[in-house]
């Protein structure tokens, strides 16, 4: 009665064994590597490969590979310190910009592993170090500025169409106001918000006034709110990119959040400087017609701004911006050849040299300014960082100057490259873990892992004897299959995630106590050996399913509640108790059929 | 040793009900007010705020930390030692003067011995998400599982696991009022795995409480309940026991981070084996369930042969 088919033994075997296989990666351990990725065109290739492996050998530093894999160049060294110095010495082998050189982990596990596509275990932050960012997308700027531009979009159409209005602005009570000059314009201009702006909803229109209230629709608020997100989740992606960071996790969380992982990271402040930073830059023409002392003391003309320079000096310029910061596709920092001033220089794209040559033919000798943008703290920042008179048509390619330092032109380089941010972004939470403690805290999990798996083992065979030990087996290749399972799954395992396998080994042994249990019941009860187990077994089932259920419904209320480290917890926990299941049951099952199935028992040893 | 002749116990667990309605209420009116005068100790998780963890190369001078944090002018910093003397830990409240996700970088540039172990700041808007979110998921477990005993036994039985595992809840948060220890989402992802726990050791005495009404007909409700406990007992003390073992190796080792996720585990599966012993069980006797109660579900002999 206590046989399995060969099947059966064999399917578990396979089960166990495919678990234990993938399972492995995680003994090899980890590398210290650095990867290095081409950026704007820049290819790896053999030549550079040869490169650096002979500056390496130059500069003395002890490696033990330089491979291309993929996309980038992996090199392994033999220990943290040399790739530090590594770091330093192939990172003055470019331009900043054209490569970027991030430190990784690389498995250390053997190719044929690789090739069956093994994998370790994804760390969280929590056990790696690095930082991870939660940021909040601010709607109300994509608002604002969407009900800025249909103002102005409007407000040329009804030009257009000769249709006279006396205001047009942004309502305080939310939503945007019109007022015309007299009824028959009113009627005239419902018409052009209904045949041309379908994006806008009239709210009011009393009779007797010439006054319309109209609403930029949800959706369109909607559609903009989304492209803005979408915008701003690239422009981190390249920021990100340009930082260094291997495995970077870049996510939108909700409508409006979107959440940053940069393992490794350790300089916080220089990471949110750079990627929260909304630094671009804006071309205008210098006014020369207008007053600028009397723009100074609030008399501006009508079609200029008044800015300052960064010495404090006024200057008026034309309302009207030439180039934006989005035309430019590549940009680079160095020093100007005549004057040694920090200088950064721009690419535009087609489009962008197409309107910047034409706007430069069209006014040479005269002054143009560059103006830099950036909100900081919550408040916007324009100052004039150069005016030049304009010597001949600009084009594709020109150079700005008027930086303080080579570190500012640096960081403005790279904002430029990256894209501006749609909207403006906070960050809501942070949560930084160093190097050291995401040491400490794998062997503090893993320590307690070890030291609380022993007394239970220790407890097991004391306790249940012969059964114990093979309740033993079971927990141990119950440990196996949950790390084998979290590495295909590449789930990330936080510290609690460690805590959930730790007190998965505390739970999982509660399945063969009830076996355990029962077959002692049974045999009490005057039941030959044999009918015992097979009792012991059959008996305990429904109970060890009822129970184990209910646990996996906390754990996957816990699941879709809880947040990074939380989630690995809950992960362990249930994966935990579905291989529990596994190997408590059928496992042991299996274990006590091949040793007693076939034998005429007297006594149990349980 | 050896256990086989060893006799299945037979204490009169329900003839000691009454000490264990005293104890169970003293502890659940104890906890309770000290949840609603004291409180819980909030962590920033909940609260919103900054919390920077350094460590120094030697033993440091706490007094010093805060002289330093008093010169840099943080209102309302605390530090005092994590785990070790090197260790220093620093709390601060969400500022509304200043960016608040700069408030950890400037803590560090104002100690510069230190090394940075780990920052952590939740804006106060990511706080009460979290606050809300971690009270809905209580209640979503609570109406799983109510759900989930339903449909298994009987509305009674749903009402008696409900019944202790509300009580382990009220207990495990009343202990972290009472001392004060630090309430952050680790320790509520600890009493979410306490539900979990608690319920499965309730979940083993119903079964036998079913598998007893079932055969025992004969037999009034409380022996039956009281026979289930004996035969339970030794596989809630064995459990209770391995899982006793690995959370307390956590206590002791898994650092301070998860201190207060073991802490809580520890108190749950204390209270979470009492529970299942007299709130469930007694929760069972009040509500007057029967063997009646159980003779509308399938006989569940039937399925039995055919599993393995």
């Amino acid at each position: 009665m206590n046989q399995y088919s060969i099947w059966r033994y064999l399917f578990i075997l396979a089960i166990c064994s495919l678990g234990f296989l993938y399972a492995l990666p995680n003994y090899y351990g980890h590398d210290h590597a650095l990867q290095i990725n081409g950026l704007r065109g820049n290819v790896i290739d053999t030549k550079l490969q040869t490169d650096i492996s002979s500056k390496l050998d130059d500069a003395g530093v002890a490696y033990n590979s330089v491979k291309i894999e993929g996309n980038s160049l992996l090199l392994r060294f033999i220990d943290s310190e040399n790739r530090r110095i590594a770091r330093d010495v192939i990172g003055g082998m470019f331009e900043a910009g054209d490569y970027v050189v991030a430190f990784s982990l690389a498995s250390a596990m053997p190719d044929w592993l690789k090739s069956i596509g093994g994998k370790p275990l994804s760390m969280g932050l929590d056990l790696r170090g690095g930082v991870h960012f939660l940021m909040q997308v601010d709607t109300n700027t994509v608002k604002t500025q969407t009900e800025e531009r249909f103002i102005s979009e409007l407000k040329t159409a009804l030009r257009k169409d000769k249709v006279r209005y006396r205001s047009f602005t942004k309502s305080p009570e939310g939503g945007l106001e019109l007022e015309l000059t007299n009824a028959e314009m009113k009627s005239r201009a419902q018409g052009i918000v209904k045949a041309q702006f379908p994006e806008l909803t009239t709210v009011e229109n009393e009779n007797g006034n010439a006054k319309i209230r109209l609403d930029v629709s949800d959706e369109t608020l909607l559609e903009t709110q989304k492209a803005a997100l979408q915008q701003n989740l690239q422009t981190l992606r390249n920021r990100v990119n340009e930082f260094g960071v291997s495995e970077p996790v870049i996510q939108q969380q909700g409508i409006d959040r979107i959440v940053v992982q940069l393992p490794g990271v350790e300089d916080t402040a220089e990471a949110k400087k750079i990627l929260g930073a909304t630094a671009t830059l804006e071309f205008r023409m210098v006014d020369l017609s207008g007053d600028v002392a009397a723009a100074v003391n609030g008399s501006i003309p009508i079609k200029s701004k008044l800015y300052y320079e960064r010495d404090g000096t006024p200057v008026l310029l034309d309302k009207r911006v030439m180039l934006t910061g989005e035309y430019i596709i590549d940009a680079s920092s160095g020093l100007e050849a005549q004057s040694g001033t920090p200088a950064v220089f721009i690419t535009l794209n087609g489009k962008g040299a197409r309107i910047f040559s034409r706007a430069t033919g069209e006014r040479i000798g005269q002054p143009m300014a560059v103006v830099y943008l950036e909100r900081r703290n919550g408040r916007q920042i324009e100052e004039v960082i150069n005016i030049a008179t304009i010597q001949g048509q600009l084009s594709k390619r020109f150079q700005i100057s008027g930086l303080d330092t080579t570190e500012e032109a640096r960081t403005l380089a790279l904002l430029l490259r990256a894209g501006a941010l749609a909207a403006p972004i906070e960050i809501v939470e942070e949560r930084t873990v160093g190097p050291s403690l995401g040491q400490d805290n794998i062997e503090r999990g893993f320590n307690s892992m070890i030291i609380g798996m022993f007394f239970v083992l220790v407890f097991m065979a004391i306790y249940y004897k012969v059964f114990g030990l093979i309740a033993n087996i079971a927990v141990i290749t119950n440990v196996v299959m949950i790390v084998s399972l979290l590495s295909i799954l590449q789930a990330t395992l936080t510290l609690p995630g460690i805590a959930g396998i730790v007190l998965t080994v505390g739970m999982a042994v509660d399945a063969n106590v009830l076996i355990f249990q029962r077959i002692r019941e049974e045999i009490k009860n005057g039941n030959s050996p044999q009918m015992s187990i097979s009792a012991g077994y059959d008996k305990a089932f429904s109970t060890i399913a009822d129970a184990n259920i209910t646990t996996l419904i906390a754990a996957i209320v816990l699941f879709s509640f809880g947040t990074g480290p939380i989630k690995g917890f809950a992960v362990t926990l249930s994966l935990g108790i579905v291989t529990s299941m596994f190997t408590a049951i059928f496992g042991t099952r299996a274990l006590v059929n091949l040793l007693y199935g076939k034998k005429k028992l007297h006594k149990l040893s349980v | 040793m050896s256990f086989e002749n060893k006799k299945i116990t037979n204490i009169d667990f329900l003839g000691k009900a009454r000490i264990a309605l005293f104890v169970t209420f003293t502890l659940l009116i104890v906890s309770a007010s000290s949840f609603f005068t004291k409180g819980l100790n909030l962590g920033i998780d909940f609260t919103g705020g900054t919390l920077v963890e350094v460590g120094f190369s030697e033993a440091v001078d706490l007094s010093e930390v805060r002289g330093a944090l008093v010169g840099a002018e943080f209102q309302g910093a605390t530090a005092q030692s994590f785990g070790t003397a090197e260790e220093v830990l620093i709390r601060l409240p969400i500022s509304s003067s200043e960016v608040s996700a700069e408030v950890g970088d400037r803590v560090l540039q104002s100690l510069p011995d230190a090394e940075m172990r780990r920052v952590e700041f939740v804006g106060p808007q990511v706080g009460q998400e979290l606050t809300e979110d971690g009270f809905l998921a209580l209640l979503y477990a609570f109406a799983g599982i109510l759900i989930y005993v339903m449909i298994r036994f009987t509305f009674k039985f749903a009402v008696g696991a409900i019944a202790a595992v509300i009580h382990d809840v009220i207990i495990t948060v009343g202990i972290f009022s009472v001392t004060g220890m630090s309430f952050d989402l680790t320790v509520l992802a600890a009493v979410l795995a306490v539900i979990g726990y608690s319920l499965n050791d309730t979940i083993v005495v119903y079964d036998r409480v079913r598998e007893n009404f079932r055969r025992y007909r004969e037999k009034d409700a409380k022996s039956v309940v009281n026979l289930s406990l004996n035969q339970t007992l030794s596989r809630t003390l064995v459990t209770s026991g391995t899982t006793l073992f690995v959370v307390t190796a956590l206590f002791f080792l898994g650092g301070e981070l998860i201190h207060g996720f073991a802490t809580a585990l520890i108190i749950g599966i204390l209270v979470g084996t009492y529970s299942s012993i007299y709130v469930a069980s007694l929760s069972l006797i009040a509500l007057r369930v029967s063997g009646l109660d159980l003779m509308s579900v399938s006989n569940e002999n039937g399925q039995i042969d055919n599993r393995p």
